[in-house]
């Protein structure tokens, strides 16, 4: 079974700080594994246990992504590809899709595709089946549980107020929940031998992608402008005295407005 | 590939309306308000998209609700959603038509098929929005939605390619009134689905069984933040719920520590609310969780920091202890009510 997980690098933005005019402060914020990445590779990785295979990470992004796949590797991927080209920044979905999914065509001859649901920094949830549609898959979101007799993958999908059960022959793109599986913690003896891995960096004419369906210029959508969320209320009337004065406060205003 | 549309040619908005097990989605009503107020000012008409088996009922209502037109494809294999199969079915009658405008709310199904269908038409979309609105000089779409984990907000347009799509999520948008004396046209879809373009097979589909009403329904909603968290503090949040016949939600961390389940988290990455009231206690009100209240009618807010950003949310501010003025409250309303 030869499984290719996409895996994003994101900045951790829980860590994200602003500086005195209220502007984020981009630089040097950390970057992880978008979380739910791992659980897909976790799943890949457990897929193989059981059938046997391969698994190969890939990820776009600039030059540091290679910290990204060097983790993956150590978590047990067989096989790490890089893909970083000037030509492929500034992309939005449509156009991230596009040279994942050239990327996995140039690959080849593969099983699965497995991503995860959606990336912490854009939450926007389109890689997935974006690349499904490129690369004429069958796309199995959601998955809350994954299962294949190595012909064919079965999932168990949270669609919604629905649980499903779905199936689809191979090869077919699964995005993975991160309740999927706890994902492990890494073997200090792969440590080594990821770090003795090359990792391919494979740029724009490596895939061959078109160079109009790349990056900012080959992205439908464009960015406007960037905003601090205003802040819509601000009429707050602080209530004053004992807590039992305050109490009172509180529900003759709840009845006045018929809410008690 | 991403090649530019025809701009000129393309004309009208389209709204594509999610049914499960027959039911039309909340949320694509919410769509139809949001997709009327599109279409006005664009000056065109807004058609509505059904996809199902024997959903003709619900096309009468789309109609009530807002569309000019319902597109209506039917067939007993298009009963289970399907990927696939629903976006072969949009994508067609798109290319054929020519919407300008195709908006799909950001639930489940409408996060799945939304991309697929944007990929094919070589169109960009714009996920999960919480504003829409035209750019009447240069007649866009104008999206804007939170990015870079909620810390700013993002104006995103799609000038060269058709249809401008966007998703919109539940709760967001106001669901309009419905005229039952509207009139409009319902147009069949001709749908053709040959076995072998049948790639996903359903195995098995459950409800999940809800504990009553859905926090993006409750017309009263109790928060729990992690200055309310300890032990009697929950237990006071539960009292006051109850005294008021409200839902319990909450702020993530509280989801993290298994105080709230998942279903009731409010914010970005939870769900958007608009009840008439809602009480946060012990939340301190960080943009990820504000954007999910911003449509609560009266916020009355409770928090010990007399600076914490919640209160700029809030109609009423209450600087003091959960633990001390829950009580209080809860025993004033029961007064009431006695
Ligand atoms: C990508 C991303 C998505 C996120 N999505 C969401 C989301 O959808 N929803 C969400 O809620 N969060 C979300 N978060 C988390 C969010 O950033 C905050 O961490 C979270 O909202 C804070 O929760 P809190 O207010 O309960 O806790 P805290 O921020 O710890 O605040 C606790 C508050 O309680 C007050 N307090 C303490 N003790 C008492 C007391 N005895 N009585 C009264 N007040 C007291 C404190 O003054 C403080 O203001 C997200 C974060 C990220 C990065
Ligand atoms: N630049 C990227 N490189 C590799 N995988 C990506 C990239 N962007 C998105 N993905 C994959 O697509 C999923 C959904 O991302 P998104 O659509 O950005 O929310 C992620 O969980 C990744 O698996």
């Amino acid at each position: 079974m030869k499984i290719i997980v996409t895996i994003k690098q994101v900045p951790n933005v829980t860590k994200v700080k602003w500086d005195a005019d209220g502007s984020l402060i981009r630089a040097g914020l950390p970057t992880i594994i978008n979380p739910v990445d791992k659980h897909a590779i976790e799943a890949a990785l457990e897929l193989k246990e059981k059938h046997g295979g391969e698994v190969i990470v890939i990820s776009m992004g600039p030059g540091q992504v290679e910290s990204a796949l060097r983790e993956a590797l150590c978590m047990g991927a067989d096989q790490a590809i890089q893909l970083t080209d000037r030509k492929f920044a500034g992309a939005d979905t449509w156009a991230t899709s596009y040279a994942l999914g050239c990327a996995i065509k140039k690959i080849g001859d593969y099983d699965l595709v497995i991503s995860g649901v959606e990336a912490m920094d854009g939450n926007t949830a389109q890689v997935g089946p974006q690349m499904a549609e490129f690369l004429g898959l069958p796309l199995l979101s959601y998955a809350l549980g994954i299962e294949s007799d190595g012909k064919k993958v079965q999932i168990q999908q949270k669609l919604g107020d629905f649980e499903r059960k779905i199936e689809a022959d191979f090869p077919a793109l699964v995005t993975v929940e991160k309740e999927i599986n706890e994902y492990r913690v890494t073997p200090m003896d792969k440590i080594l031998e990821a770090f003795e891995k090359e990792i391919p960096v494979w740029e724009a004419d490596d895939v061959d992608a078109e160079l109009v369906h790349l990056g900012l210029k080959g992205s439908p959508t464009k960015l406007r402008k960037v905003f601090s969320p205003k802040i819509e209320k601000g009429k707050v009337q602080m209530l004053e005295g004992t807590p039992e004065e305050i109490a009172r406060q509180v529900a003759d205003k709840l009845n006045e407005k018929f809410l008690i | 590939m991403a090649t530019k549309a025809n701009i000129e040619e393309h004309k009208n908005v389209w709204v594509f309306a999610e049914q499960n097990n027959g039911k039309l989605a909340k949320v694509s009503l919410e769509m139809l308000g949001e997709g009327r107020k599109l279409a006005d000012k664009l000056g065109v008409e807004l058609a509505a998209f059904l996809i199902g088996d024997n959903v003709k009922t619900s096309a009468e209502t789309l109609i009530a609700y807002g569309a000019d037109k319902v597109f209506l494809a039917e067939d007993p294999e298009l009963k289970e959603y399907r990927t696939e199969l629903y976006t072969d079915i949009i994508c067609k009658k798109a290319l054929e038509e020519k919407p300008e405008i195709l908006i799909i709310g950001a639930s489940a199904i409408g996060r799945d098929l939304t991309p697929r269908v944007s990929f094919r038409l070589n169109t960009g979309c714009t996920a999960d929005c919480t504003e829409l609105d035209i750019d009447e000089e240069k007649r866009l779409l104008v999206s804007t939605r939170p990015a870079f984990g909620g810390n700013v907000m993002a104006t995103i347009i799609c000038p060269e390619h058709r249809p401008q799509m966007s998703t919109v999520r539940p709760g967001v948008m106001a669901v309009p009134e419905a005229d039952a004396s509207r009139t409009g046209e319902i147009i069949t879809v001709p749908v053709e689905i040959k076995p072998e373009e049948i790639k996903v097979r359903v195995i098995e589909s459950n409800e999940k069984e809800h504990e009553g009403e859905k926090i993006e329904d409750a017309e009263k909603v109790v928060g729990i933040g992690i200055g309310a968290s300890d032990p009697e503090s929950v237990e006071y949040v539960k009292e006051l719920a109850k005294v008021l016949g409200a839902k319990i939600g909450g702020s993530r961390p509280c989801v993290e520590k298994h105080i709230i389940p998942h279903e009731v988290q409010v914010g970005q990455t939870g769900k958007n609310i608009r009840p008439e009231l809602y009480i946060p206690c012990g939340i301190s009100g960080t943009v990820q969780h504000t954007t999910g209240i911003t449509n609560a009618k009266y916020t009355i807010a409770i928090n010990k920091d007399p600076n914490a950003e919640i209160f700029k949310f809030a109609n009423l501010g209450i600087a003091g202890d959960a633990k001390v003025i829950l009580p209080a409250i809860i025993k004033e309303i029961k007064k009431y009510k006695a």
